[in-house]
Order: structure tokens, then C-alpha cells, then sequence
């Protein structure tokens, strides 16, 4: 258990600072053989907030996901939505509290299309039961020309898009169904300056729509961009949470690579990441 | 919902308005089959039918395309078809099932003997009771469903790869047969039962050849109206009305067409008078090919407009992603494995009822037409690929290599290389042109 878990002092930015935060998870470990991936790690996020989840390879970001969203459930520790604690034991219970991801994999089912793998799971149907494809076409028609206006190849399989239109069609699932909670693993790892600024409008306008967002990511440039608070992890555990206002990209540098709290780090450390 | 910046605000822009609507109608053979929008796979598969067929014809001076040949075609192709859409679910989802063989021979047991032995002495409820044939086949199938299920469950839930536990099946249920058969024959069957296998009073004769075709082609004329005026409600691009027109034409030909082949097709001369009837009457469509137009109906219903089936291209495109997307894939996968029990066991009451008797060594090797059917109607290994009409195809075009091979008196070792090379072939060329397709 690390000490700096609760060292959040100042007040989050958040639109909503009183009550039980959107998301608690508390203490969460998460082991793979004998390697704790994830060792008792404590992260809050609010509703309208972003939260930048940083840390080099292997850090961990990605499996203290994993645990919110049901890939693969936590071994241990608690998560709270909105102060009631929940059990997520698969995907499909992630869905049911409004938790919707996107995968750094996108996690598309290539050999159906568009509309099939934005209601992936949730399809639309008819009274009789059968599937509704043309209310479905109709509703993701709706979506992409929010996200994605040139977005045409509705009746082909995904795998025949280029990787923007894949990367859209990834993001219509997780917003098609109003979910609550964001999960953004690497949203713009695959994407090209135009279709990454796309991104970030969205982010920014899900943030005022009352989102709780995670952001996985990188790009530190991203996520100082983006975020509101920005957590550290190195090596499975928790460096710390800090409010993006009152520190610096070295000093989040020095707590990705080196787990040195903002401050801690020397100048000659410092000059040292620069190299 | 807010807007988001630079995004349309119109809904739902038509993707190939500017280049469909205006402009005259393009007269490329490819342009014009495109706008039928037709499974350009499925047309080829039928153009090599059609090439088959031909081609036996004529090396059988003129006996292959004739009502009788057709007639026990359709016949013998029923129960390989009835399976292959079970199999076609299966292979989609990444699994297999080696085990249909022998589980129909199984299944052929048990309902035999439900039928000739625990039923009327057993229960001692006596031969030929109206309702005999109904409780034989729902205890094949209720079987069929459990042997499936369970086939399902291990592979499923238990982790076991299908490969095995269909091989193991394949074992088990033959082992089976053995074991309690001890190389009986069991017979005779039910008269109701019987029906089920064909033959001239196991078909529709000719009024209800006519009926079954006309309702097909309101099905068919139905189908296409509902879904243009579907995709018109939503402003979605339909096809030219042209195109509709001529696909309904042709569906509706082929099907009159059929019914009037199977129609031509006369009872044989002795069994007509043994029946009292003065002049040979019309067969018609017989019931195994009924039952296999029911059952692809069904099929293409569950593939196509349910979730069941979604989730099982799903799962053949991406596991990964389907259990990321909220699937329950287990259950999905074990579904699977039951409709083939399912299936199975309608196949088993057709071949069983054929026969008039069970044999120990019924449905031996089916597993591999059943499989072959499917894989040259298109479905892919690597998962995510595969129709049903298309594996119907594929057992049609299987039926009619053995067939046509007959009738030229080839003999059985000879046959088994053709269709051996037409097998690897005919999926050598599928998967060359996928490749130059992406």
C-alpha cells in the first residue's frame, strides 16, 4: 500500500465536488502469476471530469481498467459508483452501471458491419424479437454524422476501413448508449492530426455532457490538454493524483519515470529526462 | 445531445446519392449484377451447378436433368443439407463437430426403436398408432438437443477444444450403437414415420406441390416489397425497381420451375396400381426436401435476423471482442452445439425413415459430407464466414458429383478422389479469391 494514495489535497476541479465521486475503486490488486500488475491502487473520478491515467510500459494503467470494465476483474479491492459498491464480474455488468470502454485494440467484430458492432451486445429489436437492422442502420447513420460526417461504408464489414473509421466506429458504441462512465484507452494512438483533434472535441464535449472520463494515454501532451487530474502509476502502484494546475510536465515526467512526487525530483534529475 | 463541431447537421446523408440517382444506369455486366445487390458468391456457386449438371448430362447422354434424377437429387441431398446449416453455425463460431455421424446413427437407434420395439410391446400400446411417429421424433430430438448440449456444455464451459470433444463423440456414440445394437437391424418402421423419408406417398403430390410453390412466391415477392418499403421509411438507398422486379421474377421462376420438375416426376407404374390408382399420379416435392426448406428457413432466420445469430459471427469475427462487447459467448457456443444436436436428429428420423430400418453403420462418414457440404458453400475456417443457402448449395453440389458419378457407373473409390479434389479445390479458390478481393 503506498502512502502518497491519498495525496490529493486541493479541491478537484470537478462541477460537482460534494457527494460520493462518480467512480471509487479502492485498493484494487490484480496479479498475473506471481507479477502484481496491479498492486493497491486508489482512484476517484467525477462526473464532468477527465482524469489522465499516465506511466510507462507496464505500469498497470491498462489492467486497473481492465478491473472497471470487466475484462478482467480485479482480485481483490472495492469499487464504489456513486458510493454504492458494485461487482463487476464481466463486461456485461460494466454496461449495466454505464461503464462503456474503447479499447485500445477497438475490440471490433471485423466480419459484420458498422451498425452491428455499435449495438454489439444491445441489439435493437423488433416486437417479434428479430433483429431491427434497419433502426439500427438508422441510429448509428445518426451517430457518425456527429462523430465522423464523411463516415459512408455503412454495409460493409469494418475490417475493409481505414483505421479512423474503425477508431469511430469504436467510439459511436461507447456513447450510442449513454453511458455515464469512459473509459479511453489510447483513443488517438492510431489516428492522424485531423481525426485526433476530432478526438479531443469529443472528449472536451462529453466533459460538459457530465461525463466521468478515464483517459489512458501516452501522450502526455494529450492528457495535459485534456485532463483535470492526472494519475501517475509505475510499476503497478499508485505515484500519486495531482491536479493538472499545479504541477508541470517534468514533473509529471519525474513521477512517471522515476516515482518522485512533484518537487522531489532535482533539477539535475529533471535536466536529466530532457537528454 | 449537444453538436459536436464541423459535424452535418442534416441526418442521415444517402452514401451514393450523388453517383446512384442522377446518372444513367451504368451497363457493365458488373454494375448491373451490383445493383441487384445478389451474394455474387452464391451466383457463382449456382453458375457451377448449373455447369455440373450440364456437363453430366450430357456425358450421360441426356439422363442427368431429368424429373427422376432431380427428384431422388433433392432427395438424397435433404438430409446432408439439413445438417450442413447446423454445421455452417458451428464452423462460423471457430469450432467444429466431427460427431454428427454417429450421433445420427445413434439417434437413428433410439427412434427406431422407440418406434418397433419400446412403444407398441414395451408399453405395450401396439404397431401403428397415430401418434407413434410424433413421440418417436420428439424423443430423437429431444436426445439430439441433450447430445449437442452436452457436446456444447464441455466445450463451452469446460474449455475442452471441439476438435476433441466431438471426436470423442464421434467414438462414443458409434461405440454406443455397438454396444446395444449387437449388429441388429431394427425394423419395421411406423407408416406415419416412413413418410418422413420420401418416396411417392412421402411427397406433396401435385396440388400440394402447386400450393407450396405459390406460397413461396408470395413469401418471396412479400420479402422484397417489406424490405424496400423498410429501407424507403428510413431513407436508406434501395435497389432499382427494375432489379427488385427481376429478382422476384427469377426467384419465382425457380421455384415454379421446381415444383413443375417434381411434379413431371410419376409414381412408378407397379406401386400406382398397388395403390389403385388407374394412371401413375404426379409425385412432387417430397417431404425430406419440405422439411429442409423448413428447417433453411429457419436457419437463415436464426444466422440472420436474431441475435443468437449475430453473436455467433461475432464471435467468429473477434472472440476477444465479443466477450468485450457483452456477449455471452459460452452460452452462444454451446447453443450452437444443441441446434446441430437439433438438426441431427431431424436428419437421423429422415435417413432412418428412408430406410425403413436402422443399421449400425447409419450416418457413417456423414460428418464429412456435412462438413464438406458447408465448406464448399463458403464457410471459412478462420471463422466469421458462412450462409446457409450456401452450405444448402454445397451439399446440393455434393449430391450431384456422387450422383452424376453413378449414373456413369463410376465406381465408389474413383468417387471418393472427385469429390476429394473438388473439396480441396473449390476452397483453394474461395480462399485465392478472398485474398485478391482484400
Amino acid at each position: 500500500m503506498s502512502e502518497q494514495a491519498t495525496m490529493t489535497t486541493q479541491p478537484a476541479p470537478a462541477p460537482s465536488p460534494s457527494g460520493p465521486p462518480l467512480v471509487e475503486m479502492r485498493d484494487i490488486k490484480v496479479a498475473f502469476g506471481g507479477v502484481h500488475a496491479v498492486d493497491g491502487v486508489t482512484i476517484d473520478l467525477r462526473a464532468g471530469e477527465v482524469v489522465g491515467l499516465v506511466g510507462g510500459n507496464g505500469a498497470g494503467k491498462s489492467t486497473l481498467m481492465k478491473a472497471l470494465s470487466g475484462a478482467h476483474p480485479a482480485d481483490s479491492g472495492e469499487i464504489l459508483i456513486e458510493g454504492k459498491p458494485v461487482s463487476i464480474g464481466n463486461p456485461r455488468d460494466a454496461k449495466h452501471l454505464g461503464i462503456e470502454t474503447i479499447y485500445q485494440t477497438l475490440a471490433l467484430a471485423d466480419n459484420v458491419d458498422a451498425a452491428a458492432n455499435v449495438f454489439l451486445g444491445r441489439e435493437l429489436r423488433t416486437r417479434l424479437g428479430s433483429l431491427d437492422d434497419a433502426a439500427m442502420e438508422s441510429a448509428t447513420r445518426k451517430v457518425m454524422a456527429r462523430l465522423n460526417p464523411r463516415f459512408k461504408n455503412f454495409k460493409t464489414p469494418v475490417m475493409s476501413l481505414s483505421g479512423g473509421q474503425r477508431q469511430s466506429v469504436a467510439i459511436a458504441r461507447a456513447i450510442e448508449f449513454n453511458a455515464r462512465i469512459l473509459i479511453m484507452d489510447e483513443p488517438t494512438a492510431a489516428l492522424g492530426p485531423a481525426e485526433t483533434a476530432q478526438v479531443r472535441d469529443l472528449v472536451a464535449q462529453l466533459k460538459t455532457e457530465g461525463l466521468g472520463i478515464f483517459l489512458i494515454s501516452h501522450d502526455i501532451h494529450d492528457v495535459f490538454d485534456l485532463a483535470d487530474r492526472i494519475t501517475v502509476m509505475l510499476q503497478g502502484k499508485l505515484v500519486g493524483t495531482v491536479d493538472k494546475g499545479s504541477v508541470t510536465k517534468d514533473d509529471i515526467l519525474g513521477m512517471i519515470i522515476m516515482g518522485k512526487q512533484p518537487g522531489e525530483a532535482s533539477e539535475k534529475e529533471l535536466a536529466h529526462l530532457h537528454d | 445531445m449537444t453538436e459536436s463541431p464541423g459535424a452535418a447537421s442534416h441526418s442521415a446523408p444517402s452514401p451514393d446519392a450523388p453517383s446512384a440517382a442522377p446518372s444513367p444506369p451504368a451497363r457493365s455486366p458488373r454494375a448491373l449484377l451490383g445493383s441487384l445487390e445478389i451474394d455474387t458468391r452464391l451466383l457463382g456457386m449456382i453458375g457451377a451447378l448449373v455447369v455440373i449438371w450440364v456437363v453430366f448430362h450430357i456425358w450421360s447422354n441426356g439422363n442427368f436433368i431429368t424429373p427422376r434424377n432431380l427428384w431422388n437429387l433433392s432427395v438424397q441431398s435433404a438430409s446432408i443439407a439439413i445438417m450442413a446449416t447446423g454445421m455452417v453455425l458451428v464452423i462460423v463460431s471457430r469450432n467444429i463437430d466431427l460427431s454428427v455421424g454417429s450421433m445420427l446413427g445413434l439417434l437413428g437407434y433410439v427412434m427406431a426403436m422407440a418406434q418397433a420395439v419400446w412403444i407398441p410391446t414395451t408399453l405395450g400400446l401396439g404397431f401403428d398408432q397415430p401418434y407413434t411417429w410424433i413421440i418417436t421424433l420428439g424423443i430423437g430430438v429431444g436426445l439430439g438437443l441433450l447430445l449437442g448440449g452436452l457436446q456444447g456444455f464441455l466445450v463451452a464451459y469446460g474449455g475442452v477444444p471441439s476438435f476433441i470433444v466431438t471426436l470423442g463423440g464421434l467414438l462414443i456414440w458409434r461405440g454406443l450403437i455397438f454396444r446395444f445394437q449387437q449388429g441388429q437391424t431394427i425394423a419395421p418402421l411406423d407408416e406415419i414415420f416412413r413418410l418422413l423419408g420420401g418416396g411417392p406417398q412421402g411427397s406433396l403430390g401435385d396440388i400440394g406441390s402447386w400450393i407450396l410453390g405459390i406460397l413461396i412466391c408470395v413469401g418471396i415477392i412479400y420479402t422484397l416489397v417489406s424490405n424496400r418499403r423498410k429501407r424507403r421509411r428510413y431513407e436508406f438507398p434501395v435497389r432499382p425497381m427494375w432489379a427488385e422486379i427481376l429478382v422476384g421474377a427469377i426467384g419465382c421462376l425457380v421455384v415454379l420451375g421446381a415444383v413443375w420438375t417434381a411434379n413431371a416426376y410419376l409414381w412408378p407404374e407397379a406401386l400406382a396400381q398397388q395403390a389403385g390408382f388407374d394412371t401413375p399420379p404426379a409425385t412432387g416435392i417430397a417431404y425430406p426436401v419440405l422439411i429442409m426448406l423448413g428447417v433453411a428457413l429457419f436457419m437463415t432466420y436464426m444466422a440472420t435476423r436474431r441475435r443468437f445469430g449475430r453473436y455467433v459471427y461475432a464471435i467468429g469475427g473477434n472472440p476477444e471482442a465479443a466477450e468485450l462487447g457483452g456477449i455471452n459467448v459460452r452460452r452462444t457456443i454451446m447453443g450452437t452445439f444443441a441446434l446441430m444436436g437439433v438438426l441431427v436428429a431431424i436428419s437421423a428420423a429422415i435417413q432412418t425413415a428412408r430406410l425403413n430400418a436402422a443399421v449400425t453403420n447409419l450416418g457413417v462418414t456423414n460428418e464429412l459430407d456435412v462438413i464438406s457440404a458447408a465448406v464448399i458453400g463458403g464457410t471459412s475456417f478462420a471463422g466469421g464466414i458462412g450462409t446457409i443457402p450456401g452450405a444448402i448449395l454445397g451439399a446440393v453440389v455434393m449430391q450431384s458429383l456422387r450422383s452424376g458419378m453413378l449414373l456413369l457407373n463410376v465406381d465408389s473409390p474413383t468417387q471418393d478422389v472427385v469429390v476429394g479434389v473438388v473439396l480441396v479445390a473449390a476452397v483453394g479458390f474461395d480462399s485465392w479469391l478472398r485474398r485478391r478481393h482484400t
